[in-house]
């Protein structure tokens, strides 16, 4: 399940969500992750854009992956403006047993923050600044740049 | 007509463009000043796919999209 949402999320409402739709499917392991917008750096908040398709394809991609460990991943993430102490990001691991989850929520995460396509602006004296020095550029890229 | 799309922080209006692969692309795209650092580290997609190759053809209603570095969180 992905879930997309314009502006900040609901944090207590999105985890009990996910908690009531699986509490008797029999797993015995759900560990959530939980990205709260920090104050540091002067910033009022963070800002976000997302391409859709491709998020859904990663994040469909990252489903089967679990699936094959009877495992399932939930993800929700802001569109626009998030403000400091907000959160931006709520991801989740269901398993049978904790080792797998544990293991999942770790790679899951790593993963999405270097591969899933989203960018981060701050949010600073009214102005929003792409987030260049702490993006990473997804694997593969550069080939339009190579001159012949 | 190939759509090409500037994703996320990249400051371009999409292009419609007459291109039969990514080779053309490519060329087309590193006359144009404003994007020489977005060309050396942005992904590809052809069709919402990522690609790692500039040996793809592109059809009539293909769609091109650049990708900049990404922070998902």
């Amino acid at each position: 399940m992905l879930e997309l949402y314009d502006g900040a999320l609901d944090v207590p409402t999105i985890l009990k969500e996910w908690y009531e739709a699986e509490r008797e499917s029999n797993y015995g392991a759900y560990i959530p992750f939980v990205g709260t917008v920090r104050s540091e750096d002067g910033i009022d908040g963070l800002s976000f854009d997302i391409y859709e398709p491709i998020l859904e394809s990663w994040f469909n991609a990252w489903q089967a992956r679990a699936k094959a460990k009877g495992a399932i991943v939930k993800m929700a993430h802001a569109r626009g403006d998030v403000m400091v102490h907000e959160s931006s990001y709520i991801s989740a691991v269901f398993s049978p047993k904790r080792r797998v989850a544990l293991e999942l929520i770790d790679s899951f995460v790593e993963d999405f923050k270097a591969s899933a396509p989203i960018w981060k602006y701050d949010l600073i004296g009214g102005e929003r600044i792409y987030a260049k020095d702490r993006s990473t550029a997804i694997a593969g890229s550069g080939i339009l740049g190579v001159k012949e | 007509m190939v759509r090409v799309e500037f994703l996320g922080p990249i400051q371009k209006d999409a292009l419609e463009i007459e291109i039969s692969n990514l080779n053309e692309l490519a060329a087309i795209l590193q006359d144009d000043e404003e994007l020489q650092e977005w060309l050396k580290n942005s992904a590809v997609a052809v069709n919402d796919k990522i690609v790692v190759s500039l040996d793809v053809a592109l059809n009539d209603g293909d769609k091109v999209s650049l990708l900049p570095p990404v922070c998902g969180g």
